[in-house]
């Protein structure tokens, strides 16, 4: 039967890989991938213990609340990081981490 | 749910998560992670939350997912792939991923009050629609009466009768985050001064 540690490891393994990602990768908009799966498997987690809290016959929204508002703030720091990336790109001509080492362009 | 389908959503999360990192091109890996928040979504879905699954894949597959394949084409970055890994950085990074999971896995083994099925918490619609804070909203009361489970009703009620404020500061940021775009992405013209 599926309990709610299933859902945890499911999400810790996910979180685990975009960790890995995150080291491992250089190109910078892999990187960036890997930073939403890290987020999104916080909101596995914040999901699975939202159902698995019954109170009164139905789930915990407060949990949920909070996944939504998470949605909308990476939905928002794609955007913005996106546009550096771009912008650095312009300058740099690379996508590649170990070629950007000053801050100044 | 069967939990057979957990497994196969559970997977393909994680299979194609870890195409994510695998695969050279950039393309392959915007779309492995497109179908792994597909994943996502379905394992939401799957503990009841219908709204946060569908805006899963609002969002995330067609939104964002969207703008990195856009960004991705459009700096045209396939031609740097062709450099080796670091030795150093892989090693590392499997390291870390796999001492995290194993530590994940050791402390749900002694997590007992995780070790409980969804039939066991299972939601109750009779109990639900007797609820006094449901009581004052009458079309959720007669979706719980019926043996239904307005999910996204719910939502909306708890986001405007107790996080009213987040959500209007959860606007402001994202036309803040509109803004900073297109201040970023503005070209300097070489006449004037950049700011």
């Amino acid at each position: 039967m599926i309990t709610l540690n299933h859902y945890l490891f499911v999400s810790g393994a996910l979180f685990a890989l975009g960790l890995a990602g995150v080291v491992v990768r250089r190109n910078i908009i892999i990187i960036f991938m890997c930073l939403e799966m890290m987020l999104s498997a916080a909101n596995l987690a914040l999901v699975g213990f939202s159902r698995f809290r019954v109170t009164d016959g139905l789930p915990d929204y407060a949990a949920q609340s909070l996944v939504f508002f998470t949605i909308t703030v990476a939905a928002a720091e794609v955007a913005v990081g996106l546009a550096v990336i771009v912008a650095l790109y312009r300058t740099r001509q690379s996508v590649e981490v170990d070629t950007i080492t000053r801050m100044r362009g | 749910m069967p939990s057979f389908l957990f497994y196969l959503f559970a997977a393909i999360t994680l299979g194609f998560g870890l195409n994510v990192i695998l695969a050279r091109n950039p393309v392959t890996s915007a779309l492995s992670l497109a179908v792994s928040f597909v994943g996502l979504a379905a394992l939401f879905i799957s503990l009841d939350a219908y709204f946060i699954g569908i805006i899963q894949i609002l969002v995330y597959t067609g939104a964002v997912m969207v703008l990195f394949l856009f960004i991705i084409m459009l700096l045209d970055i396939q031609k740097e792939e062709a450099k080796r890994a670091n030795t150093a950085a892989v090693i590392g990074g499997v390291v870390l991923a796999v001492v995290l999971t194993l530590q994940v896995a050791a402390v749900l083994g002694v997590f007992k009050e995780g070790a409980v099925t969804t039939e066991k918490r299972a939601l109750s619609m009779e109990i639900a629609s007797k609820r006094e804070d449901v009581a004052q909203v009458k079309t959720i009361q007669k979706d719980l009466a019926a043996g239904t489970l307005p999910d996204a009703k719910l939502m909306g009620m708890t986001l405007f009768e107790q996080y009213g404020f987040h959500l209007q500061a959860i606007g402001l940021l994202l036309l803040v985050g509109t803004v900073g775009v297109v201040v970023l992405s503005k070209r300097e013209s070489p006449n004037k001064p950049v700011v």
